[in-house]
């Protein structure tokens, strides 16, 4: 509490002069009459700090009646003790309840004064955010982390071998222009891409990693198209790769079951339609139910999954006789999109801080 | 590939509606790219007969007015801006009142000087074709003058038709074709199909049609057929151009038509040529160096070795399975007479016109086919089909002759468990569904039952499925039509995971840090060229400037790969300051690559087997080093002004803080010492280093910088190699001393070069055990210090693991850290 309620002492000043017969009844209300009209007469504690010796002193009256007591014979002032007592307790009372009220009037005051506009703004420390690809991958990878999955990464600058030749692209197989590729090095022959897919990422894990495999692989991927509302030429990507004794095609679908639920609430769940990829057969593309679909729950495409191909475990020195396995891949632009009421591409490329602002660290 | 609904009923019979029939090519594995159905058309549309036609003259553009037979005894005037039409030709006329697709209203008007009564319609204004060519022209004997037009035109709304436009996958070459599509919608409405090819017979040839020679193994397969004297005037039938338009050709002569419309029937492409004007034997054969040849849209090409070609005496007159070369070309409608029209129908292999096509950027309706895999046994079937479609509407003579030279490659065949399906998908199929799919697909199939009781099929998958090599391959089929809603949801449970790895969680750690301090995070494109290692002012032989080279790119001035995450940020605090936010603090964590001193060869290890370790290293060691960096950059205020004061200017120490804050979110203290690199000012460029090792730079940018780069006024930068921050795993615990500390102050005179930082290492250095902490506390320069020199005020804090220091301890252990100092760099006592 501001203040203090703690009373200055002040000297003992003397009190009014003892009367002859101060030990009356009518002696002894007047000194209460007297003490509890000083008190209330008092503004503020100072005030009663200083009117309080007059009356609960040493020398105030009803002090000095009782010292007077003694003088009397043994009824009368066993009588006249208890009369002085009440009288004192009755103005103790009072003191103490004009001094509580002076308190919290006092109290009041001062909260009163310090008090401030607490809508000043107060944002002095600048305002960060992380992009929202990077809250999504990260949130991917936590969903997967927590089915006892491990996140593997790799390099942008990839091999041709990696990124095409050990997923399946035959080298004049009309699938490689389907991913329009970045070509670095001094000829095409130089064997260097920008990755096109995080697909690379899976190789490197099934020729590193011992088996059972059960990856995901975030990362960032390119193709040759030019920025409009819907293509980026510098895109994202998240894939899974798991490879073991004895997984199917229902095993694809329930882990993309539990990812929609996941990332969509628990009424979202996969179906999936035949498709081509040159890495997996059967291929497949999976649909999401969005239940906050704009217009209404609803389907959404989302990437491409399939039962990994046995070319692609031969290339990776795995018996497809004894190992099979899945994999899936998103575009976590496209999810972004959708998932969170992006119109355009160009938000999500150009780096304004008010996009990434809104979604927070 | 478009296909009419009708066209698809003809082979399978009645279908369900055009909305259901999409479904059921989605369901085996089709992207419907759209659904065209019938326009809708209202009013009096009916067929007429071209009466007189006057040319107008005097006019921007050439027009006609037409007097136009539109019923027994109607002429309407016309005015018309096509010109592909002839007195007495049979046309679509849009008479008033009558309304076209688009709510486009047809009325008399008056114009050119006449009141025009009506439309005469192109197939783009009825909505059944993309031609703008010209107007439609109907052959005669299509109808009557009077005549309502829509069930000529597939829009009759008692039985409308409709398009589906359909995503061909690349391995099913055999859908760009109403034969290939009618088996997968069968197969998928599990409706009886009967094979179009099946239809014509192919009789042994009464000599050959054509000497021809294969002299490369590109063309497998080469077969021709010769009609002599087919009437070039002769139009094709209404249906056949019908139907060509919906698929999204435009009519052009019997022979041209005929030729696609086999393509799309039966998926075959053919060529046609002039009989007249092939000289000698055909010979196919890679081209020569230098070769030329001028194909049919009139470009000269010069050849490619690569390039496989039709050559006859006169050299190259086609560029084989791409595009027929202009020697040979049949003459147009408006020549007249007749033609003996040599046709060539081959089978050459995906990956030689597939790289031809890329080369000479000339994706053609064949090449598009022939890169797919066209089915080896379809060249004569193909044949019998165009001659007699020619013999019927243009009149001409088959020769009964026929050339057949090379051979379809070998069907192989496959074995697979009869349950691996099953096995595959995690569903028990019912019994007898996979010899069923696979015979829907085209297979013939051997049942066999191994000496373990096990089943297991022989398969012989069907010519125009090459794609099918393995039981893989199998499976997808059964798995596909079986459909995948069959397949359940099952979890698998992986093995326990490791969770994320330290480097992983450093770089979600430094993300987080840099983010709390208010930084915000963008994702630069890492496409970098020249002019901005000029603006950075970078030497010729800094090492920054050498960027990996992108062959193809989208800017050809950023045609390298960055090897710093700057350029990018700048360019997006430039962006976001011209859109008119002033105090900026940007980052990126992201990979930057650095490529090698000399080119690394790399290794193709072929995808037969596991690459050896020594290949796969030899890969690794081939790509470029690629470490992960984090970068920073700052404008305007660090902190704003407002209602408490003035706010406070970005500086090159927040640059460095925020490297330091990294380093802290990575592990480690970075220590500071001065530097001068660019694109940072000589004066305010500290280097970041973990022992003595330097792990980046910060501080503000040069002047002449920020000028070229046109950036506010003292923008600040940093950027750290975090790979090169070593992983701290296992940190070891501190000893907390309960002992109370004894602070000490010690102000230095030092030249006013010594690095604060360096001054402060060396009294940490003669301080000893006892000293926790070094913090300077006051930089003081004036006249009292002298020039040239400035005051440093440093707190020394000590403190004993076991004791309570004495004053005398603290004392003797500052005067060992002075004497340090003033050894290292002549300092003295103020």
């Amino acid at each position: 509490m501001p203040g203090d309620d703690r009373i200055p002492m002040s000297p003992d000043v003397a009190g009014p002069d003892l009367k002859p017969g101060s030990l009356s009844e009518a002696a002894l209300q007047e000194a209460v009459r007297d003490a509890v009209a000083a008190f209330a007469a008092a503004a503020d504690l100072a005030a009663l700090a200083a009117v309080r010796p007059a009356h609960l002193g040493d020398r105030a009256p009803l002090l000095l009646a009782r010292r007077e007591l003694g003088s009397l014979p043994g009824p009368e002032r066993a009588e006249a003790g208890k009369r002085v007592n009440a009288a004192r307790q009755r103005v103790q009372h009072a003191f103490d309840a004009r001094r509580a009220e002076l308190a919290a009037e006092r109290d009041a005051r001062v909260l009163a004064e310090e008090s401030v506009d607490v809508t000043l703004p107060v944002d002095r420390a600048p305002r960060g955010a992380r992009h929202p690809l990077t809250q999504i991958s990260e949130r991917i990878a936590d969903v997967f982390v927590g089915m006892g999955w491990e996140v593997a990464e790799g390099p942008e600058v990839e091999s041709s071998w990696l990124n095409f030749d050990a997923l399946n692209f035959a080298k004049d197989h009309p699938a490689r222009t389907m991913q329009d590729t970045f070509y670095l090095g001094d000829s095409e022959t130089s064997g260097l891409v920008l990755r096109t897919h995080t697909s690379p990422v899976q190789i490197r894990s099934l020729l590193e990693r011992d088996l059972p495999v059960y990856v995901v692989c975030p990362g960032r991927t390119f193709r040759t198209d030019a920025l409009d509302a819907t293509h980026t030429p510098v895109f994202h990507q998240v894939e899974g790769l798991a490879i073991d004794k004895g997984l199917t095609m229902a095993h694809l679908k329930g882990t993309l079951d539990a990812f929609a639920r996941a990332m969509f609430g628990t009424e979202s769940k996969i179906r999936l339609r035949p498709s081509y990829f040159p890495f997996t057969e059967p291929s497949a593309e999976p649909d999401v139910w969005f239940p906050q679909k704009k217009g209404g729950a609803g389907w959404v495409e989302w990437g491409g999954c399939g039962m990994v191909h046995p070319n692609v475990l031969r290339a990776c020195g795995i018996d497809p006789d004894v190992y099979s396995g899945f994999a899936f891949g998103m575009g976590l632009e496209r999810t972004l999109m959708f998932r969170n009421g992006i119109p355009d591409m160009h938000d999500m490329v150009e780096g304004d801080v008010r996009f990434s602002r809104a979604f927070g660290v | 590939m478009r296909v009419p609904q009708s066209w698809l009923a003809e082979l399978l019979g009645e279908l369900p509606g055009v909305d259901d029939v999409a479904e059921a090519f989605v369901r085996v594995g089709f992207e419907v790219e759209d659904v065209h159905r019938a326009p809708e058309i209202t009013g009096p549309l009916v067929v007429g007969r071209v009466r007189e036609i006057e040319e107008l003259s005097g006019l921007k553009k050439p027009i006609r007015w037409c007097r136009v037979q539109v019923g027994p005894e109607q002429v309407n005037g016309i005015i018309c801006g096509a010109r592909n039409f002839a007195v007495d030709d049979l046309v679509v006329v849009a008479l008033p009142g009558c309304v076209l697709p688009g709510g486009f209203e047809i009325s008399a008007r008056k114009t050119y000087g006449h009141v025009s009564d009506g439309m005469i319609c192109s197939a783009t204004e009825l909505g059944i074709g993309n031609d703008h060519a010209g107007i439609v022209v109907l052959p005669p004997g299509t109808g009557e003058p009077g005549d309502e037009a829509r069930p000529l035109l597939g829009i009759d709304p008692a039985d409308p038709d409709a398009v589906v436009e359909l995503d061909v996958n690349p391995d099913s070459g055999y859908c760009f074709s109403v034969r290939g599509l009618a088996r997968e919608l069968a197969a998928s409405l599990d409706r009886e199909y009967v094979d179009p090819a099946g239809w014509y017979y192919v009789a042994d040839g009464d000599g050959e049609a054509w000497t021809v020679r294969l002299d490369d193994p590109g063309c497998a397969r080469f077969c021709a057929r010769r009609v002599d004297g087919v009437d070039l005037a002769a139009p094709s039938p209404w249906w056949m151009q019908r139907r060509l338009l919906a698929a999204g050709m435009r009519p052009i002569s019997l022979v041209v038509d005929v030729t696609n419309y086999v393509m799309i029937e039966l998926g075959q492409p053919l060529h046609a040529y002039d009989a007249a004007r092939v000289s000698g034997p055909i010979v196919v054969r890679k081209a020569a160096a230098g070769e030329k040849l001028t194909t049919l849209d009139d470009v000269v090409r010069t050849l490619d070795p690569d390039d496989l070609l039709i050559t006859d005496d006169s050299g190259p007159i086609g560029l084989a399975g791409v595009m027929g070369g202009a020697t040979t070309e049949i003459a147009g409608p408006g020549a007249g007479g007749t033609v003996d029209v040599l046709l060539e129908a081959a089978h050459f292999l995906p990956a030689v016109v597939a790289r031809t096509a890329r080369r000479h950027k000339l994706p053609s309706e064949a090449s598009k086919r022939f890169e797919r895999v066209v089915d080896p046994e379809l060249p004569p079937i193909a044949l019998e089909r165009a001659v007699q479609l020619l013999v019927q509407h243009g009149g001409g003579r088959d020769t009964g002759t026929r050339t057949d030279v090379g051979a379809a490659p070998a069907r192989r065949p496959i074995t697979m468990a009869l349950d691996l399906p099953d096995r595959v998908a995690g569903v028990e199929y019912p019994s007898g569904a996979t010899t069923h799919r696979l015979r829907q697909v085209g297979c013939d199939i051997d049942l066999l039952l191994g000496a373990d009781g096990a089943g297991s099929v022989q398969v012989l998958p069907p010519s125009w499925r090459p794609d099918l090599t393995q039981p893989a391959d199998l499976v997808e089929e059964v798995l596909r039509l079986e459909g995948y809603d069959a397949i359940p949801s099952v979890l698998p449970s992986a093995p326990p995971g490791r969770g994320l790895t330290e480097g992983q969680r450093r770089r979600r750690a430094v993300s987080l840090a840099l983010a709390e301090a208010g930084y915000v995070e963008v994702l630069p494109f890492p496409f970098v060229g020249p002019s901005t290692w000029d603006a950075f002012g970078l030497p010729e032989n800094d090492a920054r400037r050498r960027t990996v080279p992108v062959l193809n790119p989208l800017d050809a001035d950023r045609a390298g790969v960055t090897t710093t995450l700057l350029p990018g940020l700048l360019e997006m605090l430039a962006r976001n300051r011209s859109r008119g936010s002033v105090d900026l603090a940007l980052y990126h964590v992201g990979q930057v690559t650095l490529p090698h001193a000399q080119p690394v060869p790399m290794p193709d290890p072929g995808v037969h087997d596991r690459p050896t370790d020594a290949e796969y290293a030899q890969i690794k060691a081939a790509l470029p080093a690629q470490p992960l960096h984090v970068a920073a950059v700052l404008a305007g205020n660090r902190e704003p002004s407002g209602w408490w004061g003035s706010g406070r200017q970005a500086s090159w120490e927040d640059a460095v803080a925020a490297a330091r804050l990294v380093g802290r979110a990575a592990g480690v203290e970075l220590r500071v010492t001065k530097a001068e690199l660019a694109p940072w000012h000589p004066g305010r460029c500290a280097a970041l280093r973990v022992g003595d090792w330097v792990v980046g730079h910060a501080g503000e940018l040069h002047p002449k910088v920020v000028e070229a780069l046109e950036l506010p006024a003292r923008t600040c930068a940093m950027e750290l190699n975090l790979d090169g921050i070593p992983l701290t795993e296992l940190r070891p615990a501190p000893q907390v001393s309960p002992y109370p500390p004894i602070s000490v102050d010690v102000a230095l005179v030092a030249g006013a070069d010594v690095p604060a930082a360096e001054l402060a290492d060396a009294l940490a250095d003669g301080a000893g055990e006892l000293v926790e902490d070094v913090r300077l506390f006051d930089v003081y320069s004036g006249e009292q210090i002298g020039e040239g020199r400035r005051s440093l005020a440093y707190t020394l804090r000590f403190r004993a693991a076991d004791r309570t220091l004495t004053s005398e301890e603290a004392n003797s252990a500052r005067d060992a850290a002075v004497a340090v100092a003033a050894d290292r760099y002549g300092v003295t006592l103020r």
